[in-house]
Formats: structure tokens, C-alpha cells, sequence
């Protein structure tokens, strides 16, 4: 539906609509988005925090905490088959085996009274049936896989013995462990230190492209998937309001918002500004959202239209680039207008 | 507002922690958090403390602040040694120095209303003792760091993430301090709110010539915000110099490897960039490696580094970094 078929899509999602019910109000949390991943493709879903980039991933895993998060309609077709309509039973099988996850803290995913063995190997056991020595090997050369040398010993260790660093290598080793064709990372190097981010970045990408596995990278930050996405997908409040080609969105956003995320931050390949430009105002109020674009109070390029409809995503310029503003087209003679006035 | 004696001056500092928890009781070791550093902060200046975690950025802060009672050296800051005064002696003082916190949820009394928090600094000093004046004080406060008279009846977990923060910076203006340490006042922030952020501090520096010691691991924003730059590593200073110098031409291998990891929202760039991706990770500061600290991950280390402990020399004028190589 957004893409050919004929490319390989593993992952479509479509029209999902996650909700939360809360004391102020109902949380579209996400709302009425559809966005998909190719084979062995590194998507990114970028988004401030609350802007449901992570109710995202937890609702393909079926993962989204009831009673009060329920996912209320929508599709999400993994590998031809919808995964809102497995049983219980049977999506147990996808989760680990052929969707992972990685998550931003390793260390409160990490069991902390069980050894790195025996978490690993748990996973291949259950899984793939595997018998505990043939488990044991395989978790050897995971660990060696993901750059963790001395991987006998380091089995025997306890999760606190493993830095910051080394415990989401091992996260990583645990998600390829049943050489899963998806790996979802919801901001996997967002409490790493700069120097180990880069080391966890380029492993994740090598090892996607030697196995082939596909990406799902959620972060709040623009500059860290620049390198690494094929793809960027850009949500606001609940919905995505840019997606593209890395090159071409990063080139040429056709969204304010986007526009506003590239220039509020300082860039090192720039000369250092005067001023920074940020983005005015507050994320918005989920239980409390206006009529039209959610954006539209922060947004210097508004017109009337925005606050009274919401605007689709339109395809603007190249292949697969599409944004939901009404002024998208309008945007770079706006901004040279700006750049006259000062 | 620049004079010719430094506001702050930070002699040869050292904080060490022992750890328990030895095997039978005793010590397992000494941790040196913060191991022999130096540097001057002048009026009105912004000095940037950049490194990543553990490498003793935020210890110097503390020690600074009094927080933590350094091991040895010497805290000059607006000509007295901190060090040498005692509880009494250093109130007035503390008054001079405040801090922003990387977290505004929890660096709030949840309990207290907005207004109350920027109140209750003023009073405890004594600098307002009127409470109605107190009042006035307050919203006027708030309007300096862009909230409403309104928000003074809030309280934190009404506020979003980036009124909070203004919230922790009108509590820390509140007292008329002349240096205030921003420890990573941005990092928790959304990114869109984070400029907003970062516009305010520097208004409010021209407004009332503050002087601020920013201790962040964002290399960018570091650039953005600071006069002069000091990298730390397990416990030490690599490299000190101005923003320009450091950005334009870094002489330490660290400072280089740290400039290249920063991500640049640019896929075309990216590309194109020539990465040093560093090896292994910061080693334990319980057991620092010999010679130079930064030998086992350096990509141009050669045997005299494993050996010989670098000295912070000036390698250009105004210049100075820590490596025999540089």
C-alpha cells in the first residue's frame, strides 16, 4: 500500500491506532499511522518523547500494557500474516524468535540474579529447542559475534559485572540469537557514552548487513540515524507527520517540524551560530489536541487551514517522500523570505 | 565584566573515594575520581568540562561546590580558599554558587509549590525578608526565565520537562549568584526544547554577567555555549583551550576520537566521513592503567605512553593538552 510488494516488505503497518485511557482522557498514543520495513532494511521512527515512537514498537510486539493501553484497530502484517490476529500462543513464537527487541537500558532488561549463560542460552533452549551444551556453544559465539572477548568466562558473569557498554552488546547477542529477520531497538545507544555509541552503531549495522536482518531504529535524536537509516520515518503526537529517504528528508524536510528538529540543534560541520533556533513552545497535551495539526501552535508557517483540519501525508518531491502539511510545497520559499528579512 | 583575577581557580585538585566491600572488610581500593586538576574561570566567561561518564566532570562540580570535601588542592573562588573555610564560613558563600542539575524531575521538591522553591532560597539566605516583597521577587524571578506569574502556584509534576529546568534555573537565580554549574542542564530534554534552554542561559549570562562552569558529555552544544573548553579523562585534564582552538585544531588523540564520534544529522556528510571508532571502553578508575591514562584505547599510542604519565603541557599559546605525541 505504501510500497510495492514486489521490493520484499516484511513488516506493513497499517493504520494502527494504540489508545490509552487515563484520568484526564483518552491517549491516542499512536493514531492512525502506517508505515512499513523491507528486507533487510534499517527504518528509523524518530519522535520527541510522548510522541509514540516506542507505544509503536511495543504494539508489534503485542506488548502494550492493558488494561488501560489497548491497541484498537489497524494491521500489522509481519511476513504475510497479520500479527493482531495470532493467538497468544502463537505470537509467543514470533516475539525472541523472529521479531527481537532492544531496549535503551540493558541493565533493567537483563535479569539481574541469572548469569549472561543462562540468559542467553534460556532463549535458544525454549525457542529452538536446542540441547544445553549445543545452547552453550551457540552462546559463545554469539558473545564473540558481538565483539565480547573471553566469552567463557564472560558467561559465567552476572549482568553488574558487564559494563554499560558490554551489556548491550549482550542484548544484542540475545537478539540475534534465534537469527531473528527484525530487530527492534528503541533507543539503544541513548544511555551509552559517545565513544561506545559509535562502537554499538556500527556493530548493529554490520551485523545487520552480514545476517540480512532488518531495522527498526526509535530514537529521539536525528544525528545518530543519519549514518545508519535507510529510511526515516518522523512522528509527532501520535502520528507521522515526515517520512523519506534519509538523503532526501535530511536534505530537504518538507515538514516545519523536521525543519525545526535539523535547525535547533548545533551542528559541529557549521559554523558555530550567535543564537540557536529552537522550536517554540511545548509538546502538545495528548488528551487535549485541537482540531487540526498538532503542530500548528508551534509552527511559524501556519495558516488558517491548520487549526481547523488535519493534514494527510502528500507525496512532495522524490520517491516515498511524504509529508502531512499544508504548506509542505510552500516551506522553501518561506524560508528564503526569512533569510531576506534578517 | 571581565577582570584580570579569576572568578574561580581550581588548584591541583584531587578527590579520592575508598570503596568497602573488600573481601574481608577492609578497602578494596581507591577510587580517583578526580586526580590532580587545574584550570581557571574567568568573569562573565563560560568555561565547557567535557568527558564521558565516570571521568570525574561532575565530581569537580561537587568539589567545587563544596558538595564533597576535596582529598587535596585548593578551590579559590572569588579570592578565598573554599577549602580551608568551615560550615559557618562557606554559607554566605554557597550563596554566590549555585547549580543547575541534569534532571529537573528529581532536582524538585514535589511537595513545594514553584513559587515556594524559588521563595525558599531567598528567605533561608536572608536576601528578602518581607514576604510580600518575597512574592514580588518570585514572579519577577519567573519572568526572567521566560514562565508566568501563574506557574508560581504549580507544582513540578504539572509543569512539562522544559518548564521544569526554567524552574531550576529561576531557583538558582533566585539568590543573585555570580557562578552557577550547569551540570548537563540539557541532556534530559526533548531536543526541540533544548535550544530553548540554552538561549535562556545565555540571556540571562549578558543580563546579570554570570559565569558558568558547563559540565555536559554533548560535544555540539559544547562548542555552541562555551568560551573555553577542558576535556577530562579518568579523572584528568587531556586538553584545555579555547572553544576555537579546541574545535578548529585538537591536539589530544581523545579530544579528536571524541569530535569524530559526534553524529551529524547530515546522511551525505556521513558518508563521506572517516571515523576513529575507539576501541575498548574507559578502564576502571579503582585501577587506572600506568603511564598515560588513555594509552590502552589510543590509536597512535606508542611504548614511552604505557610508561611515562603525560603532563598538561602548553603545546601552542593558550593551548595545552596532556600527550607526548601532541
Amino acid at each position: 500500500m505504501l510500497h510495492s510488494a514486489a521490493v520484499g516488505t516484511l513488516l506493513e503497518v497499517e493504520n494502527l491506532q494504540t489508545h490509552f485511557v487515563t484520568r484526564s482522557g483518552v491517549v491516542r498514543a499512536v493514531d492512525d499511522v502506517s508505515w512499513d520495513v523491507d528486507e533487510g532494511e534499517t527504518v528509523a521512527l524518530v519522535g520527541e518523547s510522548g510522541c509514540g515512537k516506542s507505544v509503536s514498537a511495543l504494539s508489534i510486539m503485542r506488548l502494550v500494557a492493558g488494561p488501560a493501553g489497548r491497541i484498537v484497530s489497524g494491521r500489522i502484517v509481519f511476513k504475510g500474516r497479520d500479527l493482531l490476529r495470532l493467538s497468544e500462543e502463537a505470537m509467543r513464537r514470533v516475539r525472541g524468535r523472529e521479531i527481537a527487541m532492544i531496549f535503551q537500558e540493558p541493565m533493567t532488561s537483563l535479569n539481574p540474579v541469572l548469569t549472561i549463560g543462562r540468559q542467553l542460552t534460556e532463549g535458544l533452549e525454549i525457542h529452538l529447542g536446542m540441547a544445553p551444551v549445543e545452547a552453550r556453544r551457540r552462546s559463545v559465539e554469539l558473545l564473540g559475534m558481538v565483539g565480547i572477548s573471553d566469552p567463557e568466562r564472560r558467561l559465567r558473569q552476572y549482568p553488574h559485572q558487564f559494563s554499560g557498554g558490554m551489556r548491550q552488546r549482550m542484548m544484542i547477542a540475545m537478539s540475534l540469537a534465534c537469527n531473528p529477520s527484525l530487530i527492534l531497538a528503541d533507543e539503544p545507544t541513548t544511555a551509552l557514552d559517545v565513544t561506545i555509541q559509535a562502537q554499538i552503531l556500527e556493530l548493529m549495522r554490520d551485523l545487520s548487513r552480514r545476517f540480512g536482518v532488518a531495522m527498526l531504529i526509535i530514537t529521539h535524536n536525528l544525528g545518530v540515524v543519519a549514518r545508519y537509516a535507510d529510511r526515516v520515518n518522523v512522528m509527532y503526537a501520535g502520528r507521522i507527520i515526515e517520512r523519506g529517504t534519509a538523503r532526501e528528508l535530511y536534505a530537504e524536510p518538507r515538514h516545519p517540524y523536521t525543519l525545526g528538529l535539523l535547525r535547533s540543534v548545533p551542528r559541529l560541520d557549521e559554523p558555530r551560530r550567535a543564537r540557536l533556533d529552537p522550536i517554540e513552545g511545548q509538546p502538545p497535551d495528548l488528551t487535549r489536541l485541537g482540531a487540526g495539526c498538532a503542530f500548528a501552535p508551534r509552527c511559524t508557517f501556519r495558516v488558517e487551514r491548520c487549526v481547523v483540519e488535519i493534514p494527510p501525508l502528500r507525496p512532495v518531491g522524490g520517491r516515498d517522500h511524504v509529508s502531512a502539511c499544508w504548506e509542505a510545497d510552500n516551506l522553501d520559499r518561506a524560508l528564503a523570505r526569512s533569510a531576506a528579512a534578517t | 565584566m571581565t577582570d584580570d583575577a579569576p572568578l574561580l581557580e581550581v588548584r591541583n585538585l584531587v578527590k579520592h573515594f575508598h570503596v568497602g566491600g573488600g573481601l574481608f572488610g577492609g578497602s578494596a581500593g581507591v577510587v580517583r575520581a578526580v586526580d590532580g586538576v587545574s584550570f581557571a574561570i574567568r568573569r562573565g566567561e563560560t568555561l565547557g568540562l567535557v568527558g564521558e561518564s565516570g571521568c570525574g566532570k561532575t565530581t569537580t562540580g561537587r568539589c567545587i561546590l563544596q558538595l564533597e570535601r576535596p582529598t587535596s588542592g585548593q578551590i579559590v573562588f572569588e579570592g578565598r580558599d573554599l577549602t580551608r573555610l568551615g560550615e559557618d564560613e562557606l554559607r554566605p558563600v554557597r550563596r554566590k554558587m549555585q547549580v543547575i542539575f541534569q534532571d529537573p524531575y528529581s532536582s524538585l521538591n514535589p511537595r513545594m509549590t514553584v513559587g515556594q522553591i524559588i521563595a525558599e532560597p531567598i528567605a533561608v539566605h536572608g536576601i528578602v525578608a518581607d514576604r510580600a516583597q518575597r512574592a514580588r521577587r518570585v514572579r519577577e524571578i519567573l519572568s526572567h526565565v521566560g514562565l508566568l506569574p501563574q506557574h508560581a502556584h504549580r507544582y513540578p509534576h504539572q509543569l512539562s520537562g522544559g518548564q521544569r529546568q526554567r524552574v531550576g534555573i529561576a531557583r538558582a537565580l533566585a539568590v543573585e549568584p555570580s557562578l552557577i554549574i550547569c551540570d548537563e542542564p540539557v541532556s534530559a530534554l526533548d531536543v526541540s526544547i533544548q535550544a530553548q534552554i540554552i538561549n535562556l542561559l545565555e540571556d540571562l549570562q549578558a543580563q546579570f554577567g554570570l559565569t558558568y562552569l558547563f559540565i555536559a558529555h554533548d560535544l555540539s552544544v559544547v562548542r555552541h555555549i562555551s568560551d573555553r573548553v577542558a576535556v577530562m579523562y579518568l579523572g584528568k585534564i587531556v586538553e584545555i583551550t579555547d572553544r576555537k582552538s579546541l574545535y578548529d585544531a585538537p591536539l589530544h588523540p581523545y579530544t579528536k576520537a571524541l569530535l569524530s564520534a559526534v553524529p551529524i544529522p547530515d546522511p551525505a556528510l556521513e558518508a563521506q566521513r572517516e571515523r576513529v571508532v575507539l576501541g575498548g571502553e574507559v578502564p576502571s578508575p579503582l585501577n587506572p592503567p600506568p603511564g598515560c591514562v588513555f594509552h590502552p584505547r589510543c590509536p597512535v599510542a606508542i611504548e614511552r605512553c604505557r610508561a611515562e604519565v603525560p603532563e598538561l603541557r602548553e603545546i601552542r599559546p593558550g593551548h595545552r593538552a596532556a600527550c607526548i605525541l601532541a
